[in-house]
């Protein structure tokens, strides 16, 4: 057991797979002998060489369509888009493609793969360096999407990701790299479409996930705290395959929901947990669900901006404590 | 305008030097009639209504998928686009799987879930065809790739338009196949338009791929693919220095498509005689015409196009007969444990 960052993680959950099975390869923008634009690949490329570690040129297309040419011929790759905002140049792999190729041809084509990309707020950087697009891929039949909080989530969930027979898409949230926890020694092995409980409580149920988990739960113990206030926070970790049972039989014991998510307000991931909460756990509710969200705005560049448009900790408490009417 | 004597050289049969040996020869001209047939046929099929969703036919263009497919091994690939049944065709597929699929039977290659821009049978190493325009020439990138890394001996083949030499795809594939030195051959189908606008009002050079091999420090090929021995040539060239790890290569074939874009197109946007003049090239005739300079008699002739026919004929009648997929194959296949469950 060592404390470790949400950052090593991610090196140690590629290591992990790279050395299990000589069919992961790795590539990506300044991923090998840079060790990545976020350094949460370094050393990889002196692990596993060259051959294995590959950079390669700024070309989103050729990153993606590489990795499902490969997959679909017995590769598994992970592929790194350096930040989630540019999905939007290579989108036709993921909503065409990568999804796609398993139903159109009948069963015979297979893309065993994984894209990894940084994900979220919180560096500043403004509205095309700093998007949560969780969400957009979240819409698309075939594909599945994971979102991890915590170091041992990353190194668990990318070893589930790359052992997936599906396209996997993990979005690392930026704002989490400096992050640590303790993480085991050994293999590390987590499965896909399991939320996780990670604080019991009987009053309301808060669903989170990536950067908004450490938020629910801060928000969580100033309620317990100030104001008497008991929350389940839920992390959701993976919005493809969704754990429904989990987050429906916690409303079904607190009556109350809440989500919190990075997304802007329109369709956010949110919008369909509470829909899913609402056609089957109606009854469960003593009140509205509440989605707490970032407005339907561009992301600002400036911090005090930034800092007052995504949901904080104080702003997931008042809206908790004003939903709960205490 | 273009016109066929526009032709990149090449005379055909030229000193009639049998390079080529009389089976590969014959195997050439029956895949060509073969597609020509089962394309044809399609098009008679839409035209009573039993061809549904969309099609497009390479009519004209024959001699590119067979001379390519003859030169390729069992284990190369094939990335095609939405006009792709000549190159599912000229792989081995039985006419029927593609016919079945036009038609949205059961038989089809896919069962209907796919239709007629997505002929996939990788058993035949017909590796999927692409709707997106470009958006296969990185995946056969993928495919090379994977062929290098393991030593693997096979060679990814990427069929394409004209119009795809201008999306990002196209270059970012290039540039990517160049600098990897991957195991991939971009074929150029420039039948001198996209849907409806001539391919030369969009570019600034006068080939849209043989004219940018040189940004991708490829050679500049151009050849007639109209001529199937040209054609095959061109191809085995390629393919030995792929599988030499020697890289890609990106070959422009001039052909010329005799029916419209697509089903609904009747290609009024053609200057008149453009047609005609092309068609004194057509590929199965001229290629009919070499196998008699070499001597092969026209019974022979006579009874491989006989023999096509039937099983043209045959896949018609099967396809009729067949019945609608089943509705439970709807939610099949989403996902690899075979369903489509995206919660618990
Ligand atoms: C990204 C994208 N843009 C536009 C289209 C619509 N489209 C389908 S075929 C086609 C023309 C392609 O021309 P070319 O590459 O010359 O191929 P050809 O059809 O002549 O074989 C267009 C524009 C598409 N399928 N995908
Ligand atoms: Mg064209």
């Amino acid at each position: 057991m060592a404390e470790i960052s949400y950052r090593d993680a991610v090196t140690r959950g590629i290591a992990q797979e790279m050395a299990r099975d000589p069919d992961v390869v790795f590539l990506g923008e300044d991923v090998a002998k840079p060790g990545g634009c976020f350094k949460a690949t370094v050393g990889l490329y002196e692990q596993f060489g060259g051959v294995r570690v590959r950079d390669t040129p700024i070309s989103e297309q050729a990153i993606l369509g590489a990795a499902m040419g490969a997959a679909m011929t017995g590769l598994k790759p992970i592929a790194e888009i350096m930040f989630s905002d540019f999905i939007a140049v290579c989108f036709d792999y993921i909503a065409n493609e990568f999804p796609k190729a398993r139903y159109m041809s009948n069963g015979q084509t297979k893309c065993p793969l994984v894209v990894r990309t940084a994900n979220g707020a919180g560096s500043r950087f403004g509205a095309q360096h700093s998007q949560s697009v969780e969400n957009w891929c979240m819409m698309i039949p075939g594909l599945k999407v994971v979102a991890p909080s915590s170091p041992i989530d990353v190194v668990g969930l990318m070893a589930a990701a790359v052992r997936d027979p599906d396209p996997v898409i993990f979005f690392e949230h930026k704002s989490l790299y400096n992050s640590k926890g303790e993480v085991p020694d050994g293999e590390i092995l987590d499965t896909l479409g399991t939320a996780k409980i990670l604080r019991p409580g009987k009053d309301c149920t808060i669903v989170a996930l990536a950067l908004m988990v450490p938020r629910a739960l801060e928000a969580a113990e100033r309620l317990r705290i100030d104001h008497g206030i008991d929350c389940e926070v839920i992390d959701v970790r993976s919005l493809v395959p969704l754990d429904t049972k989990t987050i429906l039989g916690s409303v079904a014991k607190t009556h109350r929901l809440f989500t919190v998510e990075e997304n802007p307000r329109l369709c956010g991931w949110g919008a369909e947990i509470v829909s899913i909460v609402a056609d089957e756990g109606f009854y469960d509710l003593d009140g509205p669900p509440v989605r707490i969200t970032t407005p339907h705005i561009p992301l600002p560049a400036a911090d005090i901006m930034e800092d007052v448009v995504l949901p904080t900790p104080q702003r997931i408490m008042e809206t908790i404590r004003r939903g709960l009417g205490s | 305008m273009s016109t066929a004597k526009d032709r990149a050289p090449g005379p055909a049969g030229s000193g009639l030097n049998d390079d080529i040996g009389e089976e590969k020869r014959l195997a050439l001209y029956r895949s060509q009639v073969r597609l020509r047939d089962a394309e044809q046929r399609a098009f008679d099929l839409f035209l009573q209504n039993l061809v549904k969703g969309t099609s497009h036919l390479s009519l004209g263009q024959e001699a590119i998928a067979a001379g390519f497919a003859e030169a390729m091994v069992k284990g190369d690939l094939s990335f095609c686009t939405y006009r792709g049944h000549a190159h599912t065709l000229a792989r081995g597929v039985p006419v029927e799987k593609v016919l079945g699929e036009l038609m949205q039977k059961d038989n089809g290659l896919m069962r209907g879930k796919g239709g007629s821009m997505h002929l996939t049978s990788e058993e035949h190493g017909v590796m999927g065809s692409y709707a997106i325009i470009g958006a296969h020439l990185p995946i056969a990138c993928g495919a090379a790739w994977r062929a290098q890394y393991r030593g693997d001996k096979d060679v990814s083949v990427c069929f394409f338009g004209d119009g795809t030499t201008n999306i990002g795809a196209f270059h970012e594939a290039l540039n990517f196949a160049a600098v990897w030195k991957l195991p991939v051959v971009f074929v150029c189908e420039n039948n001198l338009y996209m849907e409806y606008t001539p391919i030369k009002d969009v570019i600034p050079i006068p080939q849209p791929a043989a004219d940018r091999a040189s940004a991708y420090g490829l050679e500049r090929i151009l050849i007639d693919g109209n001529d199937a021995d040209i054609v095959y040539r061109t191809a085995q060239k390629a393919f030995a220095r792929a599988r030499a790890g020697e890289g890609p290569s990106l070959i422009e074939c001039l052909t010329y498509r005799h029916s419209g874009h697509s089903r609904a197109d009747p290609a009024k946007y053609r200057p008149e005689g453009e047609l005609e003049e092309w068609k004194k090239h057509d590929p199965v005739k001229l290629y009919r015409e070499r196998l008699k300079q070499f001597g092969v008699t026209d019974e022979v002739i006579a009874e491989i196009d006989a023999s096509v026919r039937k099983e043209v004929d045959d896949a018609t009648e099967a396809c009729k007969a067949a019945p609608s997929p089943p509705l439970d194959i709807i939610t099949t296949d989403v996902y690899a444990d075979g369903g489509w469950a995206w919660r618990n």
